[in-house]
């Protein structure tokens, strides 16, 4: 290669090293051919592979109970009995299995916690038991918190059947997000109002994508949110499109899909993808 | 309502609807179990099939599969259909016409001829009857042509939409993702940005940095920020650079509905869009997605199974002279089509379907990662769609969206795809790359990398 040849390939990699720092998508990757470099081929399939795993990784509830320290747990199921059924069968997922309903603890709570583990235990394990305790210090302490539902198999639409069950007024679902490959650990947070299972639709939950420090949301950003939207939903006594989050001063640009309310167009709207 | 009847195995099977027939006949898949509409077992599959076969063409149009009086999307069908188009099959069964299509009297003129007489019904009925080589042989004789800026669906020919989607809708980071699609090749049938928000704002912002590089460097290629049908026609009424009105559309009046539009909408954004009159070599100024599992999510399916929906949401929009349609086949996620099987036999029955209502078919060859899928599946959707004729398909930076979280093709993977079928980009896009040196002496994308290039002042610029 020419000197000169050898100074352009210096003056591309810088280009590109320069315009990774605006995106994380994949640009400027070179070409074996047609196709990939062997090095960037080997790191998709690493990120396919981390995704994958990340949705087929067991729940492991004990996790979640041991980073809530000492607060109550209930561990249950939906109906749908194993991985394979859940995925085909979001209608099994969003409800309890009968037996695990029976045995849940009803009281008249304000606020029920259910941690889900959705598409991704992984998020779970390790951003759900902070969560709950961040958001539960900026309740006031008259606030009646039921305990932690720990859900297995579960997707957003299983708390409005816990939280029915128990007589709860109000339910936060902490799940595992859809993986994407660059955040398999990516933790949603849906908010409901007096849900009632099979009316309560996804139009009346509000919620916050992207929970994932240090890169996504904060446990403080999105606790202060939630506790903000908590406050202002039982003022109207609703959750969803009536309730707008209005807290965005509090936080810094989000680096996922949007929160709030979710939009109708399904190609805009995979905020979760748990549902 | 008529009931169908068949006996297999010595055991005789009936279905109390065309409806029903339809559903218990198609192929696997989880999206119609879900649903509860799929066949109980394989032979009663089967069985539905010896059934449909039998029935008359002619009976779509007297049974349809959702009632007249409740859906707008049925009233379109029947009141836009063309009897006279529809004469040289009108005495075919569903399995005639399968032979039919696939002899040498259903040539390219033949099928365009047919085309206005066809029902979404029909052509989703006798892609059940098909293996996934019948639907490519077919529908590669299809020829569907259109034109913006650049023309789309000419033989020989294969378009990639550029997605340099952000998820934040950072114009440094869209800028970024834009120049490297632009430097493999991409972006003849459309550079589409998926926005984070539907913000207006947001939205024209964007337009507003598409059309810019679009005009500095005199690509003939059209822009589009695929936000909802209303913003659009509020952004050109105040003066945006709207060149293509975006849509995502399903195949019923409650499906549409969930996506916040109407019939009467579409006709107003249509009206809008010609009035821009924007284009150079032609005015389709319309851009649908569609994907099956849509109806069943928005529980607006009325019991018919989700690719006969999906169908149906073509006759949408043929009704709007579109300059690309696409189905974004494996978004929607495993439990409407579970894996890389399923989702490559939906991709080539929406293919055949849309190609043959007489639209310009293109495909987000895609799966999200809790689908049982890879980056082969994409590669085999890819090379079977390719010989299949479809018109375009969507391509992200690494197969790796950012922004919506799921994989689809890559730049490379269409590089792969013009090379090993000898297909090139659209002519107008074509003599672009030439003249900005992009093109080797055999008409090849050339590997810049390394190299100064005009282009790469986009970067440059950005970089600083």
């Amino acid at each position: 290669m020419t000197d000169r040849q050898l100074a352009s390939v210096a003056d591309d990699l810088t280009m590109w090293a320069a315009l990774r720092r605006h995106t994380q998508a994949r640009i400027g990757l070179g070409r074996a051919g047609s196709a990939l470099p062997t090095r960037h081929r080997l790191e998709l399939q690493a990120a396919h592979a981390a995704a994958r795993d990340a949705v087929h990784s067991p729940f492991e509830p004990e996790v979640v109970a041991a980073g809530l320290t000492g607060e109550p747990t209930v561990r249950v199921r939906s109906a749908a009995g194993d991985r394979l059924t859940y995925l085909q069968r979001p209608d099994l997922g969003r409800r309890l299995d009968d037996i695990d309903r029976a045995h849940l603890p009803g009281g008249d709570w304000d606020l029920v916690f259910v941690v889900a583990d959705g598409l991704s235990s992984r998020a779970v394990h390790e951003h759900a038991a902070p969560m709950v305790r961040a958001t539960t210090a900026l309740l006031d302490p008259g606030v009646r918190v039921a305990p932690v539902i720990l859900a297995e198999q579960a997707r957003v639409a299983l708390g409005d059947d816990v939280a029915h069950a128990m007589g709860a007024a109000m339910v936060v679902v902490l799940i595992g997000e859809r993986p994407g490959m660059s955040a398999a650990d990516s933790l949603g947070a849906y908010l409901t109002y007096a849900p009632r299972p099979g009316t309560t639709t996804d139009a009346d939950r509000n919620c916050l994508s992207n929970i994932r420090p240090p890169l996504g949301l904060t446990y403080e950003t999105a606790a202060s949110k939630l506790a903000a939207l908590m406050g202002r939903a039982r003022e109207l006594g609703l959750t969803g499109v009536g309730l707008k989050d209005e807290s965005d001063s509090l936080a810094p640009p989000l680096p996922g899909p949007s929160s709030g309310a979710l939009p109708p167009n399904p190609r805009s709207s995979n905020a979760g993808g748990a549902g | 309502m008529s009931s169908y009847t068949s006996t297999l195995g010595g055991h005789r099977y009936r279905f109390d609807s065309l409806a029903r027939l339809l559903a218990a006949a198609s192929p696997e898949r989880s999206g119609d179990r879900l649903a509860g509409l799929a066949a109980d077992s394989a032979q009663q599959r089967v069985a539905a099939r010896w059934a449909l076969a039998e029935v008359p063409l002619a009976q779509f149009l007297a049974e349809p599969v959702i009632p007249y009086e409740d859906d707008d999307v049925t009233r379109l069908i029947v009141d836009t259909h063309d009897l006279a188009a529809f004469a040289p099959v009108a005495g075919l069964t569903v399995g005639g016409f399968r032979e039919w299509l696939l002899s040498e009297a259903a040539d390219a003129a033949a099928l365009a001829a047919v085309s206005p007489g066809l029902t979404p019904e029909m052509v989703a009925a006798v892609s059940k009857l098909m293996g996934n080589a019948d639907l490519v042989a077919v529908a590669r004789k299809v020829r569907v042509v259109t034109a913006f800026r650049s023309t789309i669906g000419l033989p020989g020919r294969l378009a990639t939409r550029l997605q340099p989607n952000h998820p934040t809708d950072d114009p440094a980071g869209v800028a970024a993702a834009l120049l490297d699609g632009l430097l493999l090749g991409s972006g003849d049938a459309v550079i589409g940005i998926n926005p984070a928000t539907d913000s207006p704002r947001a939205v024209r912002d964007l337009l507003e940095l598409l059309d810019g590089v679009i005009q500095r460097y005199q690509i003939p290629t059209q822009s589009c920020v695929l936000c909802h049908v209303t913003t659009s026609v509020d952004l050109m009424e105040r003066g945006a650079p709207v060149d293509l009105v975006f849509q995502s559309i399903a195949g019923t009046q409650a499906a549409n509905a969930s996506f916040g539009v109407t019939l009467g909408l579409l006709d107003e954004a249509y009206a809008a869009a010609g009035e821009l009159n924007r284009g150079t070599v032609g005015r389709n100024a319309l851009y649908f997605e569609t994907g099956q599992g849509s109806a069943l999510s928005a529980d607006a399916h009325h019991g018919v199974d989700q690719q006969t929906v999906e169908a149906r949401a073509y006759a949408v929009a043929r009704r709007y002279d579109p300059l690309l349609v696409n189905t974004v086949v494996g978004f929607i996620g495993p439990e409407y089509l579970y894996d890389g099987r399923q989702i490559l036999r939906a991709a080539l029955e929406d293919h055949f379907c849309g190609k043959l209502l007489g639209l310009p078919m293109g495909l987000d060859i895609c799966y999200t990662n809790h689908a049982d899928a890879d980056d082969d599946d994409v590669a085999t959707m890819l090379t079977m769609l390719g010989v299949a004729g479809a018109s375009f398909v969507i391509c992200t930076p690494g197969g790796d969206d950012i922004m919506l979280n799921y994989q689809s093709a890559s730049y490379h993977d269409a590089l792969y795809l013009r090379e090993v079928l000898g297909l090139r980009p659209a002519p107008e896009f074509e003599a672009w790359l030439d003249g900005i040196g992009l093109l080797d002496e055999r008409g090849a994308i050339r590997d810049v990398s390394g190299t100064a290039h005009p282009l790469t002042a986009i970067g440059k610029e950005l970089a600083a």
